[in-house]
């Protein structure tokens, strides 16, 4: 056994591997308990003590992708039996589903507008930052520092201006205006992310390749998109994660055609007061995604979310 | 060392020469692919702000388009500073504000130097810590009002089970002494880790040839702590809660889906006064010219405390 004056003693490590693991237990009991409560039944949700152990139901999930009404003796009848597991869910509770809820359109726009403004972001940063790496940009430091600086500001402060803006340009509701603005939004991070993993990247690959005859383009795409591979899709990763948590925006920005989950997931209500158990589902289905990216991202973290300024 | 014979071409080759090889002027690239960017944030970024600016000098209303917009001066920003209310709006999102960083800190600090002891499996459980801040704070923010609830919360469970308190007693978010605390609990919750990985870096970046020379020295480990740890840490801490500092001056979307500001106005953070000033009282102008005070305040303070945050790096 090697000693090492800084290495600390077997006592001490599992003294602090207790603590830390106690913390994230506690941390995770608010996470665990959504997950939980999204299989609960209404009764089960609210009962008094909590409980931990419950028999599970899909309830919350149907509630969540169904409008439900209640049923009178004379719609049972003209509905027949139930004939899917679903249906049989809602009769259990006296109701009929009328017809899918409004989550799974909402869920579907947090997609195309979060992979859209992404893809988006992910082009123009990568020029853009590939030009801050490796050109001299004129005023290069400003445009750098403006580029952050747009990150300061209250989203609720430009969203006055940007609200009347899309309203002249009929972008006041759609999926091309919120991929434009998150684009824009992202933007400042993924110049900042990129031109760091750039950096990082040999200039004399480059130089190697116009010599062999490479246009300027073609070494940008063959040479050096390649190396940065994992820096882009870790940028990605960190966009996406961004534009899929927003709520400023889309909650004043949008209201039924481009809505996205988020503003959406708190509205939810069910026939007699608050579904606690379709919100759980509605969330488990909104944050799982994004734990699974975090634990593909965990070794790029740091340096995402202080937009390069800690490197590991 | 062998230098690779890509490495020896380049090098050979003048760069001026490898520069002036078909294609496009580097100038021309350069600008090509900044342009779209700077376009972008230009067209929504600095537009609406600059067209913010100017409605702050009027008295113009969005729901009310075919009134005549006057030119008011400066008369929004002396109705502004001279209303009571937006005080009391600066204070508790100042109490907001003290309390997450100084816990966020606290808690934030303590497990980083506790990962940094490297026991086994530390890895992952840092991971397993950083999830909650990765989640969508709207979301997360509306399953705590669940957790909060009296009588049927978790929350309120756990509190009255090691207080012997009853938990139908009391209500985090509805009660006007609670609920200041309920936003700073949730917000520690949830931000606390990313404190965590900004002291973890600071904490891994300390060489350890200068513990084993203090322990040379026979120096206590509690000296170490204060004469090495803390100072070699301090630019990290202070970047978090530079981070922090700005992200919880714009706090919305976590806080609105907690308390909505309420109950009273105790927990009306600035932001949620401005969404209410400009987007259901509808007073454009006065809502703008809040606006510019508030990212106003926003950039002096964080640019003031860059340049202590630089003085810190230099020593």
């Amino acid at each position: 056994m090697s000693f090492s004056a800084t290495e600390p003693s077997i006592r001490t490590k599992w003294f602090a591997g207790l603590l830390v693991i106690g913390y994230a237990i506690v941390t995770l009991i608010p996470l665990l308990w959504i997950i939980a409560t999204g299989f609960k039944s209404p009764a089960d949700s609210i009962a008094y003590p909590p409980v931990v152990v419950f028999e599970p139901t899909l309830e919350g999930y149907v509630n969540l992708f169904t409008d439900r009404t209640r049923a009178t003796e004379q719609m049972l009848d003209d509905a027949g039996p139930p004939t899917t597991w679903y249906e049989q869910i809602a009769r259990d509770r006296g109701t009929v589903i009328s017809g899918p809820s409004r989550y799974g359109e909402r869920f579907l726009n947090s997609v195309i507008i979060g992979f859209g403004s992404t893809a988006l972001c992910m082009i123009l940063g990568t020029m853009a930052a590939y030009a801050f790496s490796r050109f001299k940009v004129p005023l290069k430091d400003d445009l750098l520092f403006f580029i952050l600086s747009t990150r300061m500001m209250p989203p609720i402060a430009v969203a006055i201006p940007i609200f009347l803006m899309f309203r002249n340009l009929g972008l006041n509701d759609t999926h091309l205006g919120m991929i434009l603005l998150y684009t824009a939004v992202n933007l400042s991070l993924s110049v900042w992310l990129l031109k760091g993993f750039i950096d990082e990247i040999p200039v004399e690959y480059e130089e190697a390749a116009l010599i062999d005859g490479y246009t300027r383009f073609q070494a940008f795409y063959k040479v050096v998109l390649p190396q940065a591979a994992t820096g882009i899709a870790s940028t990605a990763i960190f966009c996406l994660i961004f534009a899929w948590n927003e709520y400023a925006f889309a909650v004043l920005l949008t209201s039924g055609n481009a809505q996205t989950a988020p503003p959406f997931i708190p509205t939810i209500i069910g026939v007699s007061g608050k579904d606690w158990p379709a919100v759980a589902a509605g969330a488990t289905i909104f944050l799982v995604p994004v734990m699974v990216f975090t634990i593909l991202l965990r070794k790029h973290l740091l340096r995402g979310i202080t937009f390069g300024a800690v490197r590991k | 060392m062998t230098v690779s014979p890509i490495k020896k071409v380049a090098q050979a080759t003048p760069v001026p020469m490898a520069r002036r090889i078909r294609g496009l002027s580097d100038r021309t690239i350069a600008w090509i692919f900044v342009a779209p960017t700077i376009f972008l944030l230009l067209a929504v970024n600095i537009f609406p702000l600059i067209w913010t600016i100017r409605l702050s000098f009027t008295n113009f209303r969005v729901n009310r388009p075919n009134n005549d917009v006057e030119w008011i001066g400066l008369r929004n920003y002396e109705r502004i500073l001279t209303d009571p209310g937006i005080w009391s709006t600066m204070q508790a999102t100042a109490h907001f504000l003290i309390w997450t960083i100084v816990l966020q800190v606290l808690i934030g600090f303590t497990l980083a130097f506790l990962i940094n002891k490297k026991f086994k499996g530390n890895d992952l459980w840092t991971t397993i810590i950083v999830f909650p801040m990765m989640l969508s704070p709207a979301v997360v923010g509306n399953f705590w009002t669940f957790l909060y609830q009296p009588q049927i919360g978790l929350f309120n469970y756990v509190i009255a089970f090691f207080t012997g308190a009853d938990p139908a007693s009391f209500s985090m978010i509805g009660d006007v002494n609670l609920a200041p605390w309920a936003i700073v609990i949730a917000d520690t919750w949830m931000w606390t880790p990313f404190v965590m990985l900004i002291c973890l870096a600071g904490l891994r970046s300390i060489p350890d040839s200068i513990y084993e020379a203090a322990e040379c020295d026979r120096a206590s480990k509690w000296r170490q702590f204060w004469t090495i740890t803390i100072p070699m840490a301090l630019p990290f801490l202070m970047l978090a809660v530079l981070f922090r500092g700005i992200e919880n001056f714009k706090m919305f979307d976590l806080v609105v889906q907690l308390t909505g500001g309420g109950p009273g106005n105790t927990t009306t953070l600035t932001s949620i006064d401005l969404k209410r000033e400009a987007f259901e009282r509808w007073r454009t102008g006065y809502s703008s010219a809040y606006a510019v005070i508030l990212f106003v305040t926003v950039f002096g303070l964080a640019s003031i405390y860059v340049k202590a945050l630089n003085k810190v790096k230099e020593r």
